[in-house]
């Protein structure tokens, strides 16, 4: 049955068919298999590292998000409270530029209002001025200036005693001539009247330099050392102005010189 | 009737002589050698890879589980001898389906070639994995007096694989050749299906048992199987 010939042919034959089926099979086979799961496991070490490197990318994105999440909050809070201060000074600006400018405009309204009463007193004080001497000169040829020179005489002559001593001295004493200023020049009746009311009031030659000043209006005036004596019909026109002051609603009225107004006063009396 | 392929005699010269066992080993050679060759020449290493690599992948890397599974640890050193030998065995069993083919393995003297093959693997690799003095401490395990009974083991073995394949694909030719004379048309169909079954479970009943010797040569004999698998 057993054919050792071809037994031992056979051992031959399969030695050489197992040598050629390692060369040419398993061995190329093998090395293909090695080779694609040298690739696959490449492939997934790359995609571990790709999904590694995005998953990093992906937190530090998360990170850059985060902080300028809240630098746009910080931001948004700090121009929120930048808006609110600077809304706050333009209205505080505003409210001082409205307060500022009705100021203005009430010292300007006062200021016309004070103007325009100074004008109507200035022009009432003419008008009754005029008046006065249209109607002093009409009955009986009587100057006003002669009226009122005769009165500033019986002022001078009535001044009372402390008054008079402190006016007589400064008569006296000056180097300087007393000044007596009026509306218009005076006459030389009624500069003679004047001197020598005031020669025998303070006993004494009292020199004395004329000065015409036309704001006085109707009045006169003597400046000594410091010392004044007025007759004027200011005084006279003081209600007057403070009844148009209060037809301009002004509250109060600007007060008249001590002296004149102790004078004044004293002569209304 | 021919039991054998041996008897087909082409040519003779004294203790030469070509018979059908040689000229049809050397046609499945010649089959299995160049088919390898051609389908290896343009292997793909990317994913994509044509139908004949896959399924050579899907033999190869079948046989490589299967000879770790038997216990041998790295199956790469063996599988140039157990893959050529299930290969063979499993091809000269399929081409049985081509008229006027007679399977070498049908011959014994081609049944025992391939035993004593293995015969002489099992101590190769044996002695490669352990060493000389470890492979031959293995016969005189678990003691000295078991010494004869192993040797025998070693021969009975070897010729009872021979005898398997040969019986087995001996019968099977000799079936189909019996039943095309009585049954000409039915039967033969029949049994030729069940012998491709037959012989490819032969193929791998051969080669399993013939790596499980081997594993039992290249292991610690306290590890090998509790028993080996019948047929």
């Amino acid at each position: 049955m057993i054919d050792w010939f071809t037994v031992c042919a056979q051992v031959i034959n399969f030695v050489i068919l197992a040598w050629l089926m390692k060369r040419f099979l398993f061995k190329p086979i093998l090395a293909a298999i090695d080779a694609r799961e040298t690739l696959i496991a490449g492939e997934l070490s790359a995609a571990t590292s790709k999904q590694a490197a995005a998953e990093s990318g992906r937190l530090a994105f998360e990170k850059k998000a985060g902080d300028f999440d809240q630098q746009r909050a910080a931001l948004l809070s700090k121009a929120t409270t930048d808006a609110t201060v600077w809304r706050e000074k333009m209205l505080a600006d505003a409210r001082q530029a409205a307060d500022d400018l009705s100021a203005e405009r009430r010292d300007a309204l006062a200021a016309e209002s004070k103007s325009i009463a100074d004008a109507v007193g200035r022009r009432a004080r003419q008008e009754v001025f005029a008046i006065a001497r249209r109607t002093l000169n009409d009955l009986g040829g009587v100057s006003v200036q002669a009226c009122i020179v005769d009165a500033f005489c019986r002022r001078v002559r009535a001044t009372p005693g402390p008054t008079r001593a402190r006016l007589g001295e400064a008569l006296s004493s000056g180097s300087i001539p007393a000044v007596v200023r009026t509306a218009v020049e005076l006459p030389a009746e009624g500069r003679a009247a004047v001197q020598q009311s005031l020669n025998e009031t303070f006993a004494a030659d009292v020199p004395l330099r004329y000065e015409t000043v036309p704001a006085l209006i109707g009045g006169i005036e003597l400046v000594a050392g410091g010392h004044k004596v007025v007759w004027s019909i200011d005084e006279y026109l003081c209600s007057l102005e403070k009844g148009i002051a209060e037809v301009f609603g002004r509250k109060s009225v600007s007060a008249p010189d001590p002296v004149t107004a102790t004078l004044g006063a004293a002569e209304g009396k | 009737m021919r039991l054998s392929p041996d008897q087909l005699v082409f040519w003779q010269h004294g203790f030469f002589k070509l018979n059908g066992t040689l000229v049809f080993t050397w046609a499945l050679m010649a089959l299995l050698a160049i088919g390898s060759k051609l389908i290896t020449r343009q292997l793909s290493v990317d994913l994509t890879r044509a139908r004949w690599q896959s399924l050579l992948e899907i033999i190869v890397t079948g046989i490589a589980t299967q000879i770790e599974e038997v216990g041998l640890r790295h199956p790469r050193k063996y599988i140039g001898f157990f893959g050529t030998l299930f290969l063979f065995v499993a091809l000269a069993a399929l081409c049985t389906v081509f008229p006027g083919y007679e399977p070498p393995t049908a011959s014994l003297s081609t049944t025992a070639a391939l035993a004593i093959c293995v015969f002489v693997a099992v101590p190769v690799f044996g002695i490669a994995d352990q060493g000389v003095g470890g492979y031959l401490k293995t016969y005189l395990e678990p003691t000295i007096i078991m010494l004869p009974f192993n040797l025998i083991s070693e021969a009975s073995r070897t010729l009872a694989l021979a005898v398997r394949l040969f019986g087995n694909m001996m019968s099977g030719a000799m079936i189909i050749g019996i039943l095309l004379t009585i049954t000409p048309f039915l039967f033969p169909i029949v049994m030729t299906v069940l012998g491709l079954l037959t012989g490819v479970v032969q193929a791998y009943i051969f080669s399993i048992l013939a790596a499980v010797y081997i594993a039992a040569a290249t292991r610690p004999r306290a590890t090998t199987p509790a028993a080996s698998p019948a047929t």
